[in-house]
């Protein structure tokens, strides 16, 4: 089969790769119909996370065909039409009894911190993605569900992950009627998570970037207030002068171990790898949060330590709430929001290309060139 | 405005909300949420049919965490330690926890070498790595690629410039060392 693979930082090809076999009873074997790629896949091809080997092929967004199940495979079928949470999860540790299916104890082996993501490192758990033409999926009764007829792929693939965490992350932030929300970063994360907070009956959500072009999206597709944090001395100072100097009542950190807006920072995290990721965005978070508030953390960042203002979020007593997106626990509602078309995903996708291009999908996406927001990939297209 | 008990901050009310924003409010009670309650106690939730996983034959001593009692049931079977970077990654799961810096220090160092030890053992494939293709480059002169990076107000052009020096520069101290080598040889020889 085809699949993506991982050559180094900056590089990435697409190799011809055995079709992954059954290793478990509960496996199955998925046909990749679509996949995406995703923003903390650039902190992977950038070389940042652990572990990360040359060979391993990446994707955690990823919707598909049942090809093959184990033996103990209850649920699903050939042919069966899935959608794939990225989490790879057991279903029955002490964990997932609880609903923390992103927090499984029972499929990374490398990590007791993270639990298990397809295509995403060693660190969490060593598991080949879904950028590629075939998948193996463990535990397949209890991570895929069946694709609902009346649902569009393109919604289906983005609800793998990037639609539920920027869900997650608004409920992480429990925010009540009236709030004012500020989201960091106007990605696909940010851009959902902002949609969300309406939702949730916020009276104001503002979103924070440096591009422009994505600002405009933050401004059609969710409604927001938008700021370009270039065109103000100190962003923080600016937030707080539009919300009477408190600051705001919930802020969603959408960007994660790139961010931008500080050179050193993004340097020492982003390029020399220094830090577990460069918190940027987290800081200008506890900065422009007002105290008593809460910061809701949904960027991904690295194992390693990170230069993060641990006093002010101390001393503002705040609330800071956070994890990995525990995906399937949010989709009945989100298939609802979906359905009542309160939500249309693939409203977010910009590009659409065929596995054979994945290096200049990377590229394109990394370096945010065309007007790149989220980019599916088609294999065998 | 002075600091007082109330501010003014809700520009619009709610009504006026739902009237402009399709589903606003639609999940407005706290307690009626995905993620509510935390930590709700629900085994049968997953549709697991298992107190605990039948065990993945282990193909290979597979590296793991010593913060874990033993070997997950379930683990990634992708790229198997090898070479120089395959030791580096088998000490730092064996002697250091997570907790320790040395752990991830080692871990960053090994993939460093495994990208040098790969691209060396391209060399000896029908397949070399190549530069060109792989960093999908050829984007910047495609589509609206290398313009956009000019749009107004992007910060990262600050520190875009060290991108070239992390890709390239490993090629270019390879290939200047490989040079110095054969010229060294050629002048002992001669």
């Amino acid at each position: 089969m085809k699949a993506m693979v991982y050559r180094g930082p900056y590089k990435v090809r697409v190799e011809e790769k055995d079709i992954p076999p059954i290793e478990h009873p509960n496996d199955a074997i998925v046909r990749v119909s679509l996949a995406a790629i995703c923003g903390s896949d650039l902190h992977l091809y950038h070389g940042m996370m652990p572990d990360t080997r040359v060979g391993m092929t990446f994707g955690h967004e990823f919707i598909g065909v049942v090809e093959d199940v184990g033996s103990s495979v209850q649920n699903l079928k050939r042919g069966d039409r899935v959608m794939v949470p990225f989490n790879v999860y057991c279903g029955s540790c002490w964990y997932c009894a609880r609903g923390l299916y992103s927090n499984c104890h029972n499929v990374n082996p490398n990590a007791t911190a993270v639990g298990g993501i397809y295509g995403y490192s060693h660190t969490c758990g060593g598991y080949d993605g879904g950028q590629a033409e075939y998948v193996r999926v463990p535990f397949a009764d209890v991570g895929p569900a069946l694709i609902p007829e009346w649902m569009d792929d393109e919604d289906a693939v983005l609800l793998t992950d990037a639609l539920s965490t920027g869900y997650f992350g608004a409920q992480l932030g429990d925010i009540v009627e009236g709030d004012t929300v500020v989201v960091f970063g106007a990605g696909p994360v940010g851009l959902f998570a902002a949609k969300s907070s309406w939702l949730m009956g916020a009276g104001r959500v503002i979103v924070i970037d440096h591009l422009d072009y994505r600002l405009e999206k933050a401004r059609t597709f969710a409604s927001a207030e938008t700021y370009n944090f270039s065109e103000y001395d100190d962003i923080v100072v600016h937030l707080k002068k539009i919300t009477d100097y408190l600051g705001a009542d919930v802020v969603i950190d959408a960007v994660g171990a790139e961010a931008d807006g500080n050179f050193l920072q993004h340097v020492t995290a982003a390029k020399f790898k220094l830090q577990g990721g460069s918190p940027i965005a987290l800081n200008w978070a506890i900065d422009s949060v007002r105290k008593g508030g809460t910061v809701s953390v949904m960027g991904a960042y690295g194992p390693m330590f990170s230069a993060v203002k641990f006093g002010d979020a101390m001393n503002k007593g705040l609330t800071l709430r956070m994890n990995q997106c525990p995906v399937k626990r949010q989709w009945p509602r989100l298939f609802e929001h979906i359905r009542n078309g309160y939500l249309k995903p693939s409203d977010i996708v910009t590009h659409r290309i065929p596995l054979e291009h994945i290096a200049e999908g990377y590229h394109m996406f990394s370096s945010k060139l065309d007007g790149c927001i989220k980019t599916l990939i088609v294999p065998g297209s | 405005m002075a600091y007082t008990a109330h501010t003014n901050k809700q520009a619009e009310t709610s009504d006026e909300l739902r009237a402009r924003i399709p589903g606003w409010g639609a999940d407005l009670d706290p307690k009626d949420r995905p993620s509510v309650p935390r930590l709700k106690f629900d085994p049968q939730a997953s549709g697991a049919h298992w107190d605990f996983p039948e065990r993945q034959k282990e193909k290979w001593p597979r590296e793991r965490s010593i913060e874990h009692k033993f070997l997950t049931p379930v683990f990634g079977t992708s790229s198997p330690p090898k070479g120089l970077s395959g030791m580096l990654r088998k000490y730092a799961y064996a002697r250091f926890s997570e907790g320790r810096a040395a752990h991830w220090l080692i871990l960053l160092a090994a993939d460093r070498v495994d990208a040098i030890e790969s691209h060396l053992a391209s060399f000896a494939t029908g397949r070399p790595d190549n530069p060109i293709t792989e960093t999908g480059i050829r984007t910047e002169f495609r589509r609206s690629g290398f313009p956009t990076r000019f749009a107004p107000g992007r910060v990262d052009r600050a520190h875009t410039w060290i991108d070239p020096i992390l890709v390239a520069g490993p090629w270019i101290l390879a290939a200047g060392s490989t040079a110095a080598v054969a010229r060294a040889v050629l002048r002992r020889s001669s």
